[in-house]
C-alpha cells in the first residue's frame, strides 16, 4: 500500500493525540507497581483462603488432604462452650455499642456546638483512649476494678470481674471511637438547615429530631458500626478485665489456639470470615445509601 | 424567633452543653482518668514477698527497668516497631500510589474494599492463620519438601521474623489507608511539570510526590509504630520465648509473677514512649489522624 508522506504525518498526529497516557507502553515502573499490589494482596488474602481450604478437610492434619467433609463444622455447632462463648460476646458488643453510641454521639454534639473552658482538657480525655496502647489500658482497667472491688466489698457489696466489667471497659474505648466518627460527619454540617427549621417554628427538639437528626445518622450508624466490631474482636482487655464464667468468643479462639490445633479453629475462622464479609457489605451499602440520604 | 432573656438562655444553653458533653466526660473520668491514676500510683509502689501491696512510695521499679534483661526487651519491641513501620511504609506507598493512579473510581473503591475485607476478620484469626501457614507441616514446609529443596521442615515460626510478618499482616492496612488518602489529594499535573523540567521518575517522586505526601506517611507511621510497639497477641502466637515485646512483659509481670507494681511501671514507660511519638508526630504538623 502507497500512501503520501501528508497522509502518513496526519495519522501520525492522529494517533499521538488520541493515545491517552494510560495506553502508552508500560514502562518498568508500572510493571513494578502492578507486580507489587499483586504481592500485596496474595499477602492479604493467602491466610485467608488457607483456613477457609483446611476447614473442609476432613483429615485432622494442616499438611495432608483427606478429603472433603464438613465434619468440623458439625463438631463446632455442637460445642457448648464455642456457643457459650458466641452469646457473651455478642451481648458485651451489643451494650457496649448502645451505651457508647449514645454517649459518644451526645459528646460529639456537645464539643462541636460549645466553646467552653477546660474544652482542650475534654478534647485530650476523648481522644487519649484511641492512642494508649490496649495492653496498657487493659491494666489500667483491671487494677481499676480491682481496687473497686476492694471498695465496695467493704462497703458491703458484692463486686466481680464478668461481663458487667467486659462491657464497661469496651465503652471506655468505644465512646472515642463513636464520637470521633460522629464529628467527622458533624464536619461537614451544614447549619443553615438547623436555622430554616428554626425560622419555621420548629423547637430545638424537633430541629433536633427532624433535621440535624437525619443527616448526621450515617455517622452514628458508622460510628455503632465500628463500635461492634471493635468490641467483638477485642481480645486484650477483655483478657483483663473478665472473669471466670464470662468467656468471649475472642477468649475462647485464644484458648483453642493455645492449647493445640483443631481443626475446628478452621471452621470457626471460615464462619466469621464469612460473617464479617456480610457485615462489610452491609455497611457499604448503608453508607451508599447514606450518601444518597446526605444530597 | 423571639429574644429570651439573656441569663435564662445562658442557662438553658449551660444546662444543654452539661446534657451533651456531661455524661462521657464523667464516663471517662471515672473509667479511664482514675484507672490512670491508679496505675502511676501503683508504679511507685512495692511487691511483697508474697505478691501483695506495700504501701512504700520508691523509685524502685523505674530503676529496674533499666536492667539490662528489660532494656533489651525494650529496644527489640521499639526495633521491631520500627521495622515494622519501615516495611509498611516501603510496601504500602507503591500499593497506595497504584491504587490512586486507577482511572475508574469504581476499581479504586473496589481495590480499597480488597484491602478492608481481611482487615475486619478477628485479629486472633488472621494471627493464627500465619502460625497454621509458618507452621511445620504447613503449606510453605510441605511445599518445599514435596520439591525435595529441603529434607527436614524449615523452623519458620518462633523468631522475630514471624512476628514482623504477623506485625506487617495486621497493621499494612494502617499504613495503605491514610497513604491513599494524601496521594489522592495531590494535583498529578506537578509531577508531569516535574518531568517537562526534565526531572527523572525517581527525581520526581523526591522531590514532588514524597513531600507532597507527607501528611499521609507521618499519619500511617504513627497509627503502624503506636499499635505494634505494644503488640500483645502477635509476638505471644508467633514469638517464641525469646522474642518477647514489651506487651508480653507487662501481661506476666501481672498475670503469672504478680508484681503488679512493676508491671505498672512497665505501662508507665510503655505509655511515656507512645506519647513522645504522638507529640513528635504533631509536632510534624500532621492532622490527618
Amino acid at each position: 500500500m502507497t500512501t503520501t508522506p501528508s497522509v502518513l504525518t496526519a495519522r501520525r498526529v492522529a494517533a499521538r493525540e488520541r493515545v491517552p497516557i494510560q495506553k502508552r507502553p508500560r514502562s518498568l515502573t508500572d510493571r513494578l507497581l502492578a507486580a507489587n499490589a499483586w504481592l500485596v494482596f496474595l499477602f492479604f488474602y493467602l491466610p485467608v483462603l488457607v483456613l477457609i481450604l483446611f476447614s473442609f478437610n476432613d483429615g485432622r492434619l494442616l499438611s495432608h488432604w483427606t478429603g472433603f467433609s464438613l465434619r468440623w463444622y458439625g463438631k463446632l455447632l455442637h460445642n457448648e462452650a464455642i456457643v457459650m462463648a458466641l452469646r457473651n460476646s455478642l451481648i458485651v458488643a451489643g451494650c457496649s455499642t448502645v451505651i457508647s453510641t449514645v454517649l459518644g454521639t451526645l459528646i460529639a454534639l456537645g464539643m462541636e456546638r460549645f466553646q467552653f473552658r477546660g474544652k482542650t482538657g475534654v478534647d485530650s480525655l476523648l481522644y487519649l483512649p484511641i492512642i494508649i496502647p490496649d495492653i496498657a489500658m487493659a491494666v489500667m482497667l483491671l487494677l481499676f476494678f480491682v481496687q473497686a472491688g476492694h471498695l465496695l466489698g467493704w462497703l458491703g457489696m458484692r463486686f466481680s470481674l464478668g461481663l458487667e466489667t467486659i462491657i464497661l471497659a469496651h465503652v471506655a474505648f468505644n465512646i472515642s471511637f463513636v464520637a470521633v466518627i460522629v464529628r467527622a460527619r458533624l464536619a461537614g454540617f451544614d447549619h443553615a438547615l438547623e436555622e430554616a427549621a428554626q425560622d419555621l417554628y420548629a423547637n430545638e427538639w424537633q430541629t433536633f429530631r427532624h433535621v440535624t437528626l437525619p443527616l448526621i445518622a450515617p455517622g452514628i450508624l458508622g460510628g455503632a458500626l465500628l463500635a461492634f466490631t471493635l468490641s467483638l474482636d477485642d481480645f486484650v482487655i477483655t483478657f483483663f478485665t473478665s472473669g471466670p464464667g464470662s468467656t468471649t468468643l475472642p477468649l475462647r479462639i485464644y484458648s483453642m489456639v493455645k492449647t493445640g490445633v483443631t481443626p475446628e479453629i478452621n471452621a470457626l475462622s471460615t464462619l466469621m470470615i464469612l460473617a464479617s464479609m456480610i457485615l462489610v457489605v452491609a455497611s457499604l451499602l448503608v453508607q451508599r445509601r447514606g450518601g444518597d440520604w446526605h444530597r | 424567633m423571639t429574644t429570651p432573656i439573656p441569663s435564662a438562655v445562658r442557662r438553658r444553653e449551660r444546662v444543654l452543653l452539661a446534657t451533651l458533653v456531661g455524661p462521657a466526660t464523667f464516663y471517662l473520668l471515672i473509667f479511664f482518668l482514675v484507672p490512670l491514676g491508679i496505675v502511676l500510683t501503683y508504679s511507685f509502689l512495692k511487691r511483697g514477698a508474697y505478691g501483695q501491696l506495700v504501701w512504700e512510695f520508691n523509685l524502685l521499679n523505674y530503676v529496674r527497668v533499666a536492667d539490662p534483661l528489660y532494656l533489651s526487651i525494650l529496644g527489640r519491641s521499639a526495633f521491631l516497631a520500627l521495622a515494622n513501620t519501615l516495611l509498611c511504609l516501603v510496601i504500602g506507598y507503591p500499593f497506595a500510589y497504584y491504587i490512586v493512579r486507577q482511572e475508574r473510581a469504581s476499581v479504586r473503591n473496589f481495590l480499597l474494599v480488597l484491602v478492608m475485607v481481611p482487615f475486619w476478620t478477628n485479629f486472633l484469626i488472621r494471627t493464627y492463620a500465619w502460625r497454621v501457614i509458618l507452621g511445620n507441616d504447613g503449606p510453605i514446609n510441605t511445599l518445599l519438601l514435596s520439591l525435595g529443596l529441603i529434607d527436614t521442615p524449615l523452623q519458620l515460626l518462633f523468631n522475630d521474623g514471624a512476628v514482623l510478618v504477623g506485625l506487617v499482616y495486621g497493621y499494612l492496612p494502617f499504613m495503605i489507608l491514610p497513604l491513599y488518602a494524601a496521594i489522592e489529594r495531590i494535583d498529578f499535573s506537578l509531577i508531569e511539570a516535574a518531568h517537562d523540567l526534565y526531572a527523572s521518575g525517581w527525581q520526581a517522586f523526591r522531590t514532588v510526590l514524597l513531600p507532597l505526601s507527607m501528611p499521609g506517611v507521618i499519619a500511617g507511621s504513627i497509627l503502624v509504630f503506636i499499635p505494634s510497639l505494644g503488640a500483645f497477641v502477635t509476638p505471644d502466637l508467633l514469638g517464641g520465648a525469646k522474642t518477647v515485646m514489651i506487651g508480653n512483659l507487662i501481661q506476666s509481670q501481672f498475670l503469672t509473677v504478680r508484681d503488679w507494681p512493676f508491671g505498672s511501671a512497665l505501662s508507665m514507660v510503655l505509655m511515656a514512649l507512645v506519647l513522645v511519638a504522638t507529640l513528635i508526630y504533631f509536632r510534624k504538623g500532621g492532622k490527618t489522624l
